[in-house]
C-alpha cells in the first residue's frame, strides 16, 4: 500500500493518496471518505470490502471523475493514474480517460443500460466515440465484443428487456471493456445475480482481464468473491481503510476487530455444530456524526480508553499487511456482554 | 409430527406465452419446531410455494394440511383464523412496512386484531414485542424511513410474531441486509424458534445461510423439487447434478483452494408449457435419453430424496 511503499514503483497503475470526500445534505456534512490511500498494481485486482455506507462506491466515482458535484465534494487528496494527477483535469481531458483508460461496471444492469437503445448501439456508441472508427467499423467491433462476452452477435439489435439479468450484466461488461481500458472499476458487479450466473460472470471478467492484462478495483461485500477473485484486499469502515494486505495475509491472519467481526458474521465460517453467529454489535455510525478516536470503538469488543482518544494510524504489521488498530496483534476482550441480539 | 404438510401442490399462472408452471407437483413436510430451508435461483418458484402454502395465492391443484387438517379449500372465516397461525416475513422490510405507520402502529394493529388483549393493555404488549425482537424502546414512535434495514426487519419480525403464529414463511428475510446485520437477524430468528417452538419455511438463494439455519433443505429447479435432505448431508453427500452445480458455484472463503466450478450450459428459462421429463436435462452434463421420461422423487438414503433417474449410477460410492 502506498503509505508503506514510498519509492515510485513501475508496477503501480493507480495510486490514491489521502482522499477525502464529503457530501452536503440539509446543511449537514457527511464524511463519506476520510483519508483513503491505496495502490492498484498493473494486471492485479484489489478488492475493496465493506458494508453499505462505508464509502466504497464514492471512492470508485472519485477515481473515474463522476462524483455528483454538488452535493459531493472532493475535499482533498490526489489520484495518480500512470503517474499523472487526474483529480484536477477538466471535463474534456477527463473524457479521454473515462472509458478509454478507466471504465466502470455498475451493480445493477437493469439501470445501467438505456432501455430505449439496442444493446448493440450502446456498445458501438462508446467505441465510435473513443476509437475514432467509422460507423461500420464500430458496429463490427461491437459485435466482436458481444461474442467475447458469450452473446451471439445476432442479438445485436435487441433491447435490454429482451435479455435476462446475467446477459444484461454481460452487455454492461462488454461496454466497459470495448475500448480496452487499463483499469476496470467493478462496483458489486455480481451482487444482483444468482450464484451460478455470478460464477459465470466472475470467470468471464477474470478471463478477459488475463487476456488484456487489465487491472481491477473490485468493490464487494462478499468475502467469498474476494477470496476467489482478488490479489490484494482493503477493508473499509466509515470511510477509512482499517486493514489492507494481500489476500493471504487478510484471510489467514485477519487482525482488525472489524475484519474479525465480518468473518464472525459469515454463516459459512461457523464451526460445525455451533448454533450461533457472532455478529458485530450495534450499527454503522452516522457519517455526519462520526465518533472521535477510532471510528470502530463504539462497536469494538476490544476497545479501551485509549481507543476513544486519537485516530489510530494504518501501520504495517508485517509484509504488506497493515492494520489501523492500536491493539493489533494483542487483542484482549474488554466487553462483558455476550454477543449482540438486543440493542441498548 | 408434521405441523404443515403439502401433497402434490401445484400453482400455475396463465401468461400470454402459455401456462407457467411456477410450482409443479411438490410434496413436503414441515416438522414442528424445525426449519425447512427452500433454495433455488430466481424464478424457481420458491417464493410462490411459500405464498401458496399460507393462502396468499390459491393453489391450482394438490393439498395442504395444517395440524393434520386439510386446509386446501377454506372459507374466509376459517382463513382469518389460519392467518393467525401462519405468518410471513418478506425480503424487503422497506416495502413490506407501511411508511405512514410508526413502530408502535405497525405492532399494535395485529395485537388489536388478534382480540387477545384489552385496549388498555395494548401499549404494554407493544413494548413486550419490541423487547422480544430487540428494538430499543426509544424507537417506539419511529417511522420506517428513520430506521436502517436491520431494525426495519426486526419490526417486520415483530409484526409476524404479534399473532403468536406457529408457522412462519421467511421469504429471503436477510438478503437485503449487510452481513453483520444479517447475522444479528439470523440469531434473533433462531432464538425465537427455540423459545416459542416456531416452525419456519426459510426461502433463500443463499446456501450458506440456509445451511446454518435449517434442519432440512429442499432444492428447487423450475417449479420442481430436485433434492431434499438433512441440511449437513446435502453438503456432504450431494446427489443431484443441479445441486452439485449450485454448491460448486458458491465462492468459497478459503483462499488456498481455488474454486472447482461445475459449469452449466445456458441459463434458467421459464417453465412455460414444460415438456414432461427432467427440467434440468437441457443444462445437465449427464443428460441421456432416459431423462426425457418424467422423474420421480425417490428416497435414496434415509430422509434424503432425489429426483434423478441416473442418481445411482452417477454416485456409486455414496449409494449401493
Amino acid at each position: 500500500m502506498s503509505e508503506l511503499n514510498n519509492n515510485e514503483n513501475n508496477d503501480i497503475l493507480l495510486s490514491v493518496k489521502d482522499l477525502y470526500v464529503e457530501y452536503t445534505s440539509d446543511k449537514k456534512i457527511i464524511h463519506a471518505v476520510n483519508g483513503v490511500s491505496f495502490d492498484i498494481k498493473k494486471g492485479k485486482t484489489l478488492g475493496l470490502v465493506g458494508e453499505t455506507g462505508a464509502g466504497k462506491t464514492t471512492i470508485a466515482k472519485s477515481i473515474i471523475g463522476i462524483l455528483p458535484v454538488p452535493p459531493a465534494k472532493l475535499k482533498s487528496g490526489e489520484i495518480y493514474y500512470e503517474g499523472q494527477e487526474i483529480t484536477k483535469l477538466n471535463e474534456k481531458e477527463m473524457s479521454h480517460i473515462q472509458g478509454e483508460e478507466i471504465s466502470m461496471i455498475f451493480q445493477d444492469p437493469m439501470t445501467a443500460l438505456n432501455p430505449t437503445m439496442t444493446v448493440g448501439a450502446q456498445i458501438a456508441d462508446g467505441i465510435a466515440l473513443h476509437e475514432n472508427l467509422s460507423k461500420v467499423d464500430s458496429i463490427k467491433k461491437a459485435k466482436q465484443m458481444l461474442e467475447l462476452v458469450g452473446i451471439p452477435s445476432e442479438r445485436f439489435t435487441e433491447y435490454p428487456h429482451q435479455f435476462s439479468g446475467g446477459m444484461k450484466q454481460r452487455v454492461v461488461i462488454a461496454i466497459a471493456l470495448a475500448c480496452n481500458p487499463q483499469l476496470i472499476l467493478a462496483d458489486e458487479p455480481t451482487t444482483a445475480l444468482d450464484v451460478t450466473i455470478q460464477a459465470q460472470v466472475l470467470e468471464l471478467i477474470k478471463d478477459l482481464q488475463k487476456k488484456q492484462e487489465t487491472s481491477m478495483l473490485l468493490i464487494t461485500h462478499d468475502l467469498g468473491v474476494v477470496a476467489q477473485t482478488c490479489d490484494d484486499v482493503a477493508v473499509i469502515y466509515a470511510g477509512e481503510i482499517v486493514e489492507s494486505g494481500d489476500k493471504y495475509e487478510i484471510f489467514d491472519h485477519p487482525s482488525h476487530p472489524y475484519t474479525l467481526g465480518l468473518f464472525g458474521s459469515l454463516p459459512n465460517m461457523v464451526k460445525k455444530g455451533e448454533k450461533r453467529l457472532h455478529p458485530i454489535a450495534g450499527m454503522m455510525p452516522n457519517p455526519s456524526n462520526l465518533p472521535g478516536g477510532c471510528k470502530f470503538h463504539p462497536r469494538c469488543p476490544y476497545a479501551t480508553e485509549e481507543c476513544t482518544q486519537d485516530i489510530p494510524e494504518l501501520k504495517n504489521i508485517g509484509g504488506t499487511h497493515a492494520c489501523r488498530c492500536i491493539h493489533a496483534g494483542n487483542l484482549v476482550r474488554t466487553d462483558e456482554t455476550n454477543e449482540e441480539t438486543k440493542e441498548g | 409430527m408434521a405441523l404443515v404438510e403439502i401433497k402434490g401442490l401445484k400453482k400455475y399462472f396463465n401468461t400470454p406465452g402459455g401456462q407457467l408452471h411456477a410450482v409443479d407437483d411438490i410434496t413436503m413436510n414441515f416438522e414442528e419446531g424445525t426449519t425447512m430451508g427452500v433454495v433455488g435461483e430466481s424464478g424457481c418458484g420458491k417464493s410462490t410455494l411459500g405464498r401458496t402454502i399460507i393462502h396468499l395465492q390459491e393453489p391450482t391443484a394438490g393439498q395442504i394440511f395444517y395440524q393434520g387438517e386439510d386446509i386446501t379449500k377454506v372459507n374466509s372465516r376459517k382463513l382469518a383464523k389460519l392467518r393467525q397461525d401462519m405468518q410471513i416475513i418478506f425480503q424487503d422490510p422497506f416495502s413490506s412496512l407501511n411508511p405512514r405507520f410508526t413502530v408502535e402502529d405497525t405492532l399494535r394493529e395485529p395485537l388489536r386484531i388478534s382480540g387477545r388483549f384489552k385496549r388498555s393493555d395494548l401499549e404494554k404488549e407493544v413494548i413486550k414485542l419490541m423487547d422480544m425482537v430487540g428494538i430499543a424502546r426509544r424507537l417506539r414512535m419511529a417511522y420506517p424511513h428513520e430506521m436502517d434495514g436491520g431494525r426495519r426487519q426486526r419490526v417486520a419480525v415483530g409484526r409476524a410474531l404479534a399473532m403468536e403464529p406457529k408457522f412462519i414463511v421467511c421469504d429471503e428475510p436477510v438478503s437485503a441486509l449487510d452481513v453483520s446485520i444479517q447475522a444479528q437477524v439470523l440469531n434473533l430468528l433462531q432464538d425465537l424458534q427455540d423459545e416459542y417452538k416456531l416452525t419456519y419455511m426459510f426461502v433463500t438463494h443463499d446456501l450458506s445461510v440456509v445451511r446454518f439455519i435449517s434442519k432440512d433443505i429442499s432444492v428447487m429447479y423450475l417449479g420442481q423439487l430436485v433434492e431434499t435432505s438433512p441440511a449437513e448431508e446435502l453438503f456432504e453427500k450431494t446427489l443431484h447434478p443441479y445441486t452439485k452445480a449450485l454448491l460448486s458455484a458458491i465462492p468459497s472463503v478459503d483462499v488456498h483452494t481455488p474454486q472447482q466450478r461445475i459449469a452449466l450450459k445456458g441459463e434458467l428459462s421459464n417453465p412455460i408449457n414444460p415438456k414432461p421429463g427432467c427440467r434440468f436435462a437441457p443444462r445437465c452434463p449427464y443428460a441421456t435419453e432416459s431423462c426425457a421420461q418424467p422423474q420421480v422423487l425417490e428416497e435414496v438414503l434415509p430422509g434424503h430424496f432425489v429426483s434423478c433417474c441416473r442418481v445411482k449410477e452417477l454416485n456409486p460410492d455414496l449409494l449401493q
